[in-house]
């Protein structure tokens, strides 16, 4: 496939040339779906290829591929949607579909003929060069063995290495009723590392990877090698490991990673879809201060090549990016269309779905916190007694109040301003916006994670970028087993 | 319109791919619709209804294997598909343990004793599907007047088919319903921060439902119990699970006693067969022939016969659950264990996971306990399989005196599974049912508990 100049363009060819869906087509359905008389229709076209090779142990063990394809009709009536789907993009089963979305509508008339516009795309913030759906499988074979050599040459003790490379290409086409048709060509790739190490009886296993919205040319910037020895690394790190303290203590987060704190302790409360209901810890508190004046918030659907990036959201809304606390204070949330619709807002580009078969919610995209004004050095340096945290396997909000669980995979035990013996797996537990009241440093380090989250919300994943200057909360609950 | 009826797509599948080359394969194929009302301070919020049909195709030729799913059926596209599949097994390197189950191993019967489908959910009306849904959330809204809000309430109901077809000569499919109804209510406290609990039922049949006011009274009475909650104590005391929670660790517990975990050498249970790990209180199941349970399944994922296997025995570790991959490189029998969607192959895991009652009522264990902790939330990842270190957040309540003293937030225990099941000092007579997996209260006798 050539180089994508333009993903509107091109996803609404695709749809056309493969599945007969013009104009005349979204106009017949459009109109089946607003049949009842609803405010508002869209239809969601989603054709999904996915492909994976596992290396297990020195073995390529299995392939893999899935392809997926459909359309999601919404219908919205005030607050109250109507949503159907199918697998069949054939017209009878479509329409089908259209009529059960309808049913939310409370009676009306079917709306006079409704005229679509194609959209053209502004500007793609994905990786130009060839996507890794389309390499040979022996290139992405020799990718994981070159992994695979990479974590055994590490150290002796590395008994065993699995190694994953997976891509996925989506094309999407958003049609609503308003008339605008817009789509886009969405590439992903990850690269992933499970390295054990075996001492004696003692194993202890590590995970890593990265990826994001591009092609091959991510091997350029991150080698198989690279992953393999940090996954190789933190598998030995962790035979040296000693028990975390339990209690409050002052934490240092280091860059990147741990911008997982801010995605769980204030991300989730300050989607819209929970402040419209009343039901977040962030409800009516725009223009208050919710955090230290060190703290600024960004969400960034524009982060070149990122995994959380995407062009326009799935509500066919242009992306960007969104400031969400500003030194300290609420300056706004992040929207859908009902949600933007019943604030008064403009949308923010942050509808987003896990595929045409799941209605759309607010949600995040590249979430992060801007450098501050302190060196990383000064930062470790300022703490007597803490820990350090480096990375994180994941972690759960309470989105009404804020409460969150995070659990470190790298960490370490910071004394007299040093960093000093990595501490064994353990949990960081605090409430967000008293997380955030308590940033009372911010370095001028930033880093965005190399993309390996994904988010889950009421049971709906999206992949999702999260990035962090190093920065000090000055008490936060550790849950480990050393009462010290 | 392509033909959609799964028994039929998946021997056509597997007579496609034998055609093609492929020396041995199966395919599973599922056809559902799905059905879901969600309800908000008593308005329609979501109507949902979808039929969905998926297939997936393994393809084993010379030990060489690819796994590769479709939901495009038109004769063409289903034909590319399968040559696709069998021509991507090329990729993978002969692995002598990669095949189909053993013919003796395969499953005869159906599943018409295990009670999986119930036509009265073909039936249920939208009018009476909205109408559980109010009432849910309407019995949580008025239980309280500290109830203040809710997340709303969700009815959804599944009608399917489950199918498999190898070139084993194996056929057989079976109809499954499930349906759920769940609400979340919130209460304010006087802080202003926001406390809400949340409540459901899941089951194979409508009768088994729960009735719709008593899950919205639990999930208030659940909120409206977390007012006024506090930080603990840093401390080692004893903690109780509750029986949901007491689920959710012996789920922790069965994924370690896989064997995927075990042949990737990322279980703390590695070469421990036979060892007394758990007190003499500790027996765990899983059982996928127990009938009418969201687990329950009359043949897994690779069509092998679904039986009982004890994971612990009164303390004593029993064993791992098998496919048949895990079981050939372990020098096992599989346990009938694979589990399977379209996308990836087999692999073990349960299907109705059973911490087994004890016979102490769980106020008892309560009342016995001095100071501890009962835990009745758990937040985050904080488990490592290859060495059983354990560390979750954790909502609940501190007990003093063998009496329930004040509900308990941001807390966090920890601990390592092994010395935990080992630390088992009281098993309740209380055992509860939550979808697949079953538990008591179960009272582990020392953890830290991490707080202020």
């Amino acid at each position: 496939m050539a180089a994508m100049s333009d993903p509107s363009r091109e996803a609404g060819q695709f749809f056309a040339d493969r599945y007969g869906i013009d104009s005349a087509r979204i106009a017949s359905l459009l109109s089946d779906a607003l049949a009842q008389g609803g405010d508002f229709a869209e239809l969601f076209f989603e054709h999904r290829s996915n492909g994976a090779i596992s290396l297990e142990d020195q073995q390529i063990k299995s392939a893999a591929r899935s392809v997926e394809q459909g359309v999601g009709i919404r219908v919205v009536k005030g607050d109250s949607i109507g949503y159907a789907y199918t697998e069949s993009l054939d017209p009878e089963a479509m329409r089908l579909a259209a009529g059960t979305a309808a049913r939310i509508g409370e009676g009306g008339d079917r709306p006079t003929a409704i005229d679509t516009t194609p959209v053209g795309a502004a500007e793609s913030h994905y990786g130009e060069a060839a996507l890794l759906s389309d390499a040979p499988a022996a290139a992405k074979v020799a990718l994981l063995d070159r992994a695979d050599r990479a974590a055994r040459d590490y150290d002796p003790s590395i008994a065993r290495v699995d190694a994953t490379i997976a891509d996925e290409r989506k094309v999407v086409l958003v049609a609503r009723s308003d008339g605008q048709i817009v789509g886009d060509v969405q590439p992903l790739m990850r690269f992933n590392v499970m390295a054990l190490s075996q001492r004696g009886e003692s194993r202890q296993t590590a995970r890593t990877g990265g990826g994001g919205r591009l092609g091959v040319e991510y091997f350029d910037r991150v080698t198989p090698e690279d992953t393999a020895r940090e996954a190789a690394r933190q598998a030995v790190l962790q035979q040296d490991a000693v028990d975390a303290p339990a209690g409050e203590v002052p934490v240092v987060l280091a860059a990147g990673d741990s911008g997982i704190l801010l995605h769980e302790a204030i991300g989730h409360g300050l989607e819209a879809d929970f402040n419209r209901k009343g039901t977040s810890n962030y409800t009516d508190r725009i223009g208050q201060s919710v955090a230290s004046d060190l703290v600024t918030v960004v969400d960034d659907a524009t982060v070149a090549q990122s995994r959380g990036s995407i062009n326009v959201d799935d509500e066919g809304n242009p992306t960007k990016r969104n400031t969400l606390i500003e030194g300290g204070i609420l300056r706004g949330y992040l929207h859908d269309e009902i949600s933007a619709r019943h604030f008064g807002v403009e949308p923010t580009g942050s509808g987003r779905r896990q595929s045409f078969k799941h209605p759309i919610m607010p949600r995040m995209t590249n979430t992060y916190m801007l450098p501050g004004p302190s060196t990383p050095d000064e930062v470790i340096g300022s703490v007597e007694k803490g820990i350090y945290c480096v990375s994180f396997s994941g972690g759960q909000v309470n989105i009404s109040n804020g409460d969150f669980v995070f659990s470190t995979t790298e960490a370490y035990l910071i004394e007299k301003g040093r960093i000093t013996a990595p501490l064994r797996t353990t949990n960081l537990i605090g409430n967000g916006p008293e997380a955030l009241s308590r940033v009372s440093m911010v370095a001028n380090d930033y880093a965005l994670s190399d993309g390996r989250w994904t988010c889950g919300k009421e049971g709906q994943s999206v992949p999702v970028g999260v990035g962090l200057p190093t920065v000090l909360v000055s008490a936060m609950t550790v849950g480990g087993t050393n009462l010290g | 319109m392509a033909e959609t009826a799964p028994l039929d797509l998946a021997s056509r599948a597997v007579e496609l791919a034998e055609g093609r080359g492929a020396e041995q394969c199966d395919a599973i194929a599922f056809s559902h619709t799905e059905s879901t009302v969600a309800i908000r301070l008593g308005e329609i919020e979501k109507l949902i209804e979808a039929t969905s049909h998926s297939l997936g195709l393994r393809v084993i030729t010379g030990g060489r294997t690819a796994v590769c799913s479709t939901s495009d059926f038109t004769p063409a596209a289903f034909d590319q598909f399968v040559a696709e599949t069998v021509e991507l097994a090329r990729i993978s390197a002969p692995d002598e343990h990669a095949g189909l189950p053993e013919p003796e191993l395969l499953a005869t019967g159906g599943g018409d004793s295990l009670q999986l489908y119930d036509e009265r959910i073909e039936s249920l009306a939208l009018d009476d599907r909205i109408d559980m849904a109010r009432a849910c959330e309407a019995a949580a809204l008025q239980f309280d007047a500290r109830i203040t809000n809710s997340e709303g309430a969700s009815l959804s109901s599944r009608i399917g088919e489950v199918a498999l077809a190898n070139s084993r000569g194996f056929a057989a499919a079976y109809p499954a319903t499930s349906i759920s109804l769940s609400t979340e209510a919130l209460a304010d406290d006087e802080d202003g921060k926001k406390r809400n609990a949340w409540w459901f039922s899941a089951e194979r049949s409508l009768r088994s439902l729960m009735d719709p006011e008593t899950i919205g009274r639990i999930a208030a009475q659940r909120a409206v119990d977390q007012l006024g909650a506090r930080k603990a104590d840093t401390k080692r005391v004893p903690v109780i699970f509750e029986p949901m929670m007491a689920a959710r660790l012996a789920g922790d517990v069965a994924g370690c006693a896989t064997g995927g975990a075990l042949y990737r050498g990322a279980t703390f249970l590695a070469g421990r067969t036979g060892e007394t790990i758990g007190s003499s209180l500790v027996t765990i199941v899983d059982d996928p022939a127990v009938p009418a349970r969201a687990g329950s399944r009359p043949f897994d994922g690779e069509g092998v016969t679904a039986r009982r296997t004890v994971l612990f025995e009164e303390g004593r570790f029993e064993g791992f659950l098998f496919d048949c991959y895990t079981a050939r490189r372990m020098d096992a029998r599989t346990t009938g264990s694979a589990q399977r969607g379209v996308t990836s192959l087999p692999s073990p895991g349960p299907a109705n996971l059973i911490f087994e009652a004890g016979e102490t009522p769980a106020e008892e264990i309560v009342a016995d306990t001095g100071e501890g902790l009962l835990v009745t939330a758990l937040m985050g990842f904080g488990f490592n399989p290859t060495t059983g270190d354990y560390s979750r957040g954790v909502g609940g309540f501190w007990i003093e005196n063998g009496e329930i003293a004040y509900p308990v937030a941001e807390a966090n225990i920890s601990g390592d599974v092994a010395s935990m099941l080992g630390n088992v000092d009281a098993v309740g007579s209380d055992l509860t049912w939550f979808g697949s997996s079953a538990a008591p209260t179960v009272r582990v006798a020392e953890m830290t508990v991490s707080g202020v």
